[in-house]
């Protein structure tokens, strides 16, 4: 590690969450690289939410509620299990989640790299705006429902009704898909695609490791999101 | 919202201690549900004995009913409740009693589960009745924030309609009204008008009917309409269900010493050896059930 790194040890069994973020918060855009290593965090919610810094913060065991949420620039890494909505409407940076996220991982965020090691449940990358998710397990039912745009991929298996009305967000899939939602199809994994997982998997640290054809590429089938004069009835 | 706990153990030398773990993440889980709170705790029990957990307003002479239902039953007061155990063939007879004695209700009965349920702040409630001081095998807690129904202790969780059956639960029912229906029917008695008494008295239908616990949450996925995490108790056993949308939260540990569950991983980031624990969120739509009589 950089010798020059400042570092910082935030204790959460004596200090509050209100407390770090105001710390992590007071950091600006110039602020030199820090790295912020937080102990207990015992599932407490909103930990690391709202930064906008290039720092890295280590969460040392499993967090609460939208952790992560808002980010921009910084590194965020849990050393655990993370809850529900964990790096929602993150803008930019990385959310790192060692264990598994609970439902909505990823809601709503626009951009930055989501990497998630183990599964994530229900609803991950809701309405996903340009964010990349990278799950390394499996994802549970209704994932990417109204993805915007970004990509998802998912090295295990996705519940029911992935890709629900989605827009133009990119999904890959290696394993099963329990079902289809309305409007998303199978598409073909043309060159672009592989690249795009290419750059994947040096983000997941498997370059080399997995043959991208092994994905299957789903989207939008483009028949909800436009107004067709034939679905009038169904208003 | 509300929160939701439970806990299985399945080394015997936490059993002092359940109650000391159940309130613990009960109090965790204070801010999910501010108004009232409950918890069924399975202690010891012997075959041919009843408990049966009677509730009345503060100050009630419970020692002066005990005289009265006679020599053979022993009355424990804890705070407005009191835990009367008795023959188990003497039941009917001191059920009768007991209706005729003016403000007292019976909120539970078995050979092992004892109830206690109050409005308040949870970790109030359970300081009230001692739940740190109780032991047990398994025990389930809830914390409430009303939605259905009042804020009264007849809406606290959890709720009993069966014996030693128990349930907490979170989220809320859309078809209680019509379940109710078929419950009255069937002689199931359903005596609140919250939504979750209507799912404990569902499963009890179900296990009169000769389900088992796990086959009778099984059929309520296709029963009841609505949000639910579901935790149940049997006089040997401790279920989870969530429905198939499964919007209200959940989070299981296991070890070789127990098995918890939490609304969320603040409650169960006190049990000892957690974070060793497999942790993981129970699957939509998916019976998760443990029986100490099977094991």
């Amino acid at each position: 590690m950089n010798a020059n790194v400042e570092t910082h040890a935030i204790d959460l069994a004596s200090s509050s969450v209100r407390e770090l973020n105001s710390a992590l918060h007071a950091l600006k855009e110039g602020s030199n690289a820090s790295l912020w290593r937080i102990a207990n965090p015992r599932g407490l919610h909103s930990i690391a939410a709202g930064l906008d810094a290039p720092v890295t913060v280590e969460v040392d065991g499993p967090v609460g509620y939208y952790c992560g949420g808002m980010n921009k620039q910084a590194t965020v890494i849990v050393r655990g299990a993370a809850g529900v909505g964990v790096g929602e409407n993150m803008m930019s940076g990385l959310v790192h989640v060692e264990g598994d996220a609970s439902q909505a991982a990823g809601a709503t965020a626009h951009g930055g790299t989501l990497l998630i090691e183990g599964n994530a449940a229900a609803r991950c990358g809701i309405s996903m705006k340009g964010v990349d998710i990278i799950v390394k397990g499996s994802v549970g039912h209704m994932s990417a429902f109204m993805a915007q745009s970004g990509s998802m991929v998912v090295f295990g298996d996705a519940g029911e009704a992935l890709g629900d009305s989605i827009y133009e967000a990119r999904l890959y899939v290696r394993g099963s898909v329990t079902s289809l939602g309305a409007d998303c199809i199978e598409k073909e994994l043309r060159d672009e695609h592989k690249k795009e997982l290419f750059e994947r998997f040096k983000t997941a640290g498997v370059s080399g490791q997995i043959d991208p054809s092994e994905f299957k590429r789903y989207g939008s089938g483009r028949t909800l999101y436009h107004f067709h004069v034939d679905n009038a009835s169904a208003y | 919202m509300c929160g939701i706990v439970g806990l299985f153990l399945k080394d015997k030398a936490l059993e002092p201690k359940l109650g000391e773990m159940l309130s613990g993440m009960l109090d965790v889980m204070c801010d999910r549900g501010p108004d009232s709170a409950g918890f069924a705790v399975y202690g010891s029990g012997e075959s041919g004995k009843l408990k049966l957990t009677l509730r009345a307003p503060e100050g009630f002479d419970f020692a002066g009913l005990g005289k009265t239902l006679g020599d053979d039953v022993t009355v424990s007061v804890r705070g407005t409740h009191a835990v009367v155990s008795a023959p188990a063939a003497r039941e009917a007879e001191i059920r009768a009693i007991v209706a005729k004695t003016k403000d007292v209700a019976v909120v539970g009965a078995g050979q092992r589960m004892e109830l206690f349920k109050e409005v308040g702040l949870p970790s109030e409630v359970a300081e009230r009745f001692d739940l740190a001081k109780m032991s047990g095998t398994h025990g389930i807690g809830h914390t409430r924030m009303a939605t259905e129904s009042a804020v009264t202790t007849n809406g606290a969780h959890p709720f009993s309609t069966g014996a030693d059956q128990c349930l907490v639960h979170n989220g809320s029912l859309s078809n209680h009204r019509s379940v109710r229906r078929d419950l009255d029917r069937a002689g199931v008695p359903v005596q609140t008008d919250n939504d979750s008494e209507v799912a404990a008295g569902y499963l009890t239908w179900r296990m009169n009917q000769g389900r088992t616990l796990g086959e009778a949450l099984e059929d309520s996925l296709d029963d009841l309409d609505g949000f639910y995490t579901f935790v149940v108790g049997t006089e040997t056993g401790f279920g989870v269900i969530r429905d198939p949308i499964a919007c209200k939260p959940a989070v299981m540990a296991e070890t070789d010493q127990y098995v918890a569950f939490g609304s969320e991983y603040r409650a169960l980031a006190g049990l000892p050896g957690i974070e060793t624990a497999k942790v993981w969120e129970p699957e939509p739509a998916k019976v998760y059930f443990w029986d100490r009589a099977a094991a």
